[in-house]
């Protein structure tokens, strides 16, 4: 029989279709098919700090990890949810970090003080500023997210306002090495837990609802501005809290926190995750972090590689590693004649 | 009753104009609705009958002119705010939100103010959820409840139940009027048939429907008034019957027949 004639076709599984509704709980082996790949996850997160713990080294780049992770779960959910295409990840991380620079050193609040302050006021002062760009759509609300990092760059330069070009040091470090490393590792799990089942409430609806046809949502009468301030509320916070972390973990708050670094690789993790699938963005991060470390051997070629590896992804595997995941655990694929 | 001792209308349209560029799409249009009538559009392609919705709905900022609801003036406000006071529309090209079930759909118009305002989202009682009342609504307005139709993506949906979705988005909202932007454009003369009840029902509720449509012979079943446009311009106001008859509206449709 020849290949012509023939075609894939894709089958839900017989355990996923059972496992649909109410028949989740009917046996133990549905369970495990719900739970698996989530508790896969949690453990193996978790547990990473203890296996790797005989190279220090490599401890450090799991926190490093997490804080991508939870930028390109805040681009992800602005992007594939709301239909704001933000490439201003830093702008949060910079924010964030400059704000509990201040309440740590210059007003003297301990450590867990100053990061959920800097998280929720870093939210709120960046929600103000991007509020002028909200009526904004596609390429045009992206190159303005994408100059504001730039800007606040150049004025803390430009005035030599909160440290200037040396940035603001001397801020606290977390106690010890399990509250830093398991500071951002719980957070990380609860605003991805979080983020899911905020999608698909009916507020997360009705934001996906302006991505898909912000028309139709004002003509049921809500106000749409006000949907995205929410999200960009949402999105920041995320952002601003990696960049309280981050802060706290250099012990230093500087321009470098405005860096494009944090911009972009966020993104680069949704494309290679799998966008619109939220642990995709997670999946991508762990993947392109470490590559991105051990890289670091190849000094400025390391860019050259880097590359490659992303071009091929997004040319071979452009629907994302999670999505391809998600089906292959959830159908199977046979031959059928046409 | 009788001339100049009606009631006050429920929707008052005052000398609207719109021009784009140098195009006048609107010019001076005028007329009145009252509560619970049918009132029909009717009007060649390009004669203005969707730029009118989109200056009444806000849509579309009118150049001039005044829109009053229930004697207060609501011209170009917000499309949110003019659907919060109860003027709801459905699309000519429907716009549905694809990536959601056809029923979740529906969750965004329950969700907004004015569904929480009028309770109309608790439907049974105070533990009602919106999903059990979008089904409800959806059933109501022919998604058959017991099929897989209301969950199917409404990116699978064929266009009759799209036209029905939009009906029911507006229907969510518990609106005083729907306009009908061509809802049986694009139908077949089966699902047209199927259409004409839900639209008998919302007259009996008491809705105000304003209808703009091509499918002369259906709106004139459910209609009673109608108005024709041509070149942005009101020709004639009336009875269906009289407007039909009316030579300018068949010279608009037909073409005239001195040059």
């Amino acid at each position: 029989m020849d290949k012509q004639s023939m075609r894939k076709e894709r089958i839900d599984r017989g355990l996923k279709v059972r496992t649909e509704g109410i028949y989740a709980i009917s046996s133990s082996r549905e369970i495990l098919y719900l739970l698996g790949p989530r508790l896969l996850l949690i453990g193996g997160i978790i547990l990473l700090p203890f296996i790797l713990e005989l190279a220090p080294y490599w401890k450090r780049v799991v926190n490093i990890m997490c804080v991508y992770a939870l930028l390109a779960l805040s681009f992800d959910f602005l992007a594939n949810y709301v239909g704001l295409v933000c490439l201003g990840g830093s702008f949060f991380t910079g924010v964030g970090g400059y704000l509990t620079a201040i309440f740590n050193v210059n007003l003297g609040l301990p450590i867990y003080l100053s990061i959920p302050l800097a998280t929720v006021g870093g939210a709120v002062l960046c929600t103000a500023l991007l509020l002028p760009c909200l009526p904004l759509r596609g390429v045009y609300f992206a190159i303005i997210t994408l100059m504001y990092p730039l800007l606040l760059t150049r004025v803390i330069e430009a005035l030599d306002i909160l440290g200037g070009t040396n940035g603001i040091t001397g801020l606290d470090s977390f106690p010890n090495g399990y509250v830093e490393q398991y500071a951002i590792i719980i957070m990380m799990l609860v605003f991805l837990f979080g983020m899911r089942r905020f999608v698909n409430q009916d507020i997360g609806l009705v934001l996906r609802g302006v991505k898909d046809n912000d028309q139709s949502v004002r003509a049921s009468g809500i106000n749409v501005t006000h949907m995205k301030l929410l999200a960009v509320f949402v999105a920041s916070f995320i952002g601003c809290f990696s960049g309280a972390y981050v802060a706290h973990l250099y012990m230093w708050a500087g321009i470098s926190l405005f860096a494009l670094d944090f911009s972009i690789i966020p993104i680069a993790s949704v494309v290679i995750g799998g966008g619109g699938t939220l642990v995709g963005a997670l999946i991508g991060s762990f993947i392109l972090v470490p590559l991105s470390e051990i890289l670091r051997a190849f000094g400025s070629f390391r860019i050259v590689i880097y590359c490659a590896v992303l071009t091929g992804f997004i040319v071979f595997k452009s629907e994302g590693i999670m999505v391809y995941l998600q089906r292959k655990y959830h159908q199977f694929e046979r031959w059928v004649k046409v | 009753m009788g001339e100049g001792m009606s009631a006050e209308p429920v929707l008052s349209i005052k000398g609207i104009s719109k021009t784009f560029g140098g195009l006048k799409a609107l010019s001076d249009v005028s007329f009145d609705i009252q509560q619970g009538d049918v009132f029909g559009i009717i009007g060649p392609n390009g004669s203005g009958k969707t730029t009118l919705i989109n200056c009444i709905t806000g849509f579309i900022k009118p150049g001039s002119g005044h829109v009053f609801f229930k004697g207060k003036e609501i011209t170009a406000w917000q499309p949110h705010k003019i659907a919060h006071v109860g003027i709801a529309r459905t699309f000519q090209i429907m716009r549905p939100y694809y990536s959601l079930p056809a029923y979740k759909n529906l969750i965004i118009p329950l969700w907004s103010p004015r569904a929480r305002k009028t309770g109309g989202w608790r439907g049974g009682g105070k533990h009602g959820d919106r999903d059990t009342v979008a089904v409800d609504i959806l059933e109501e307005i022919g998604f058959e409840r017991d099929s897989r139709v209301p969950y199917k993506f409404a990116s699978a949906l064929p266009t009759g139940y799209l036209k029905r979705l939009e009906l029911a988005r507006c229907m969510a909202l518990r609106p005083e009027i729907i306009f009908c932007d061509e809802v049986f454009s694009g139908l077949s003369m089966s699902e047209i048939a199927g259409m004409l009840p839900l639209i008998e029902k919302m007259k009996t509720e008491g809705i105000t429907l304003i209808m703009v449509e091509h499918r002369l012979r259906e709106l004139f079943r459910v209609a009673g008034r109608v108005m024709a446009l041509n070149f942005g311009e009101k020709i004639v106001e009336g009875e269906p019957n009289f407007v039909i008859e009316d030579k300018r509206v068949r010279e608009a449709y037909l073409g005239s027949e001195e040059v």
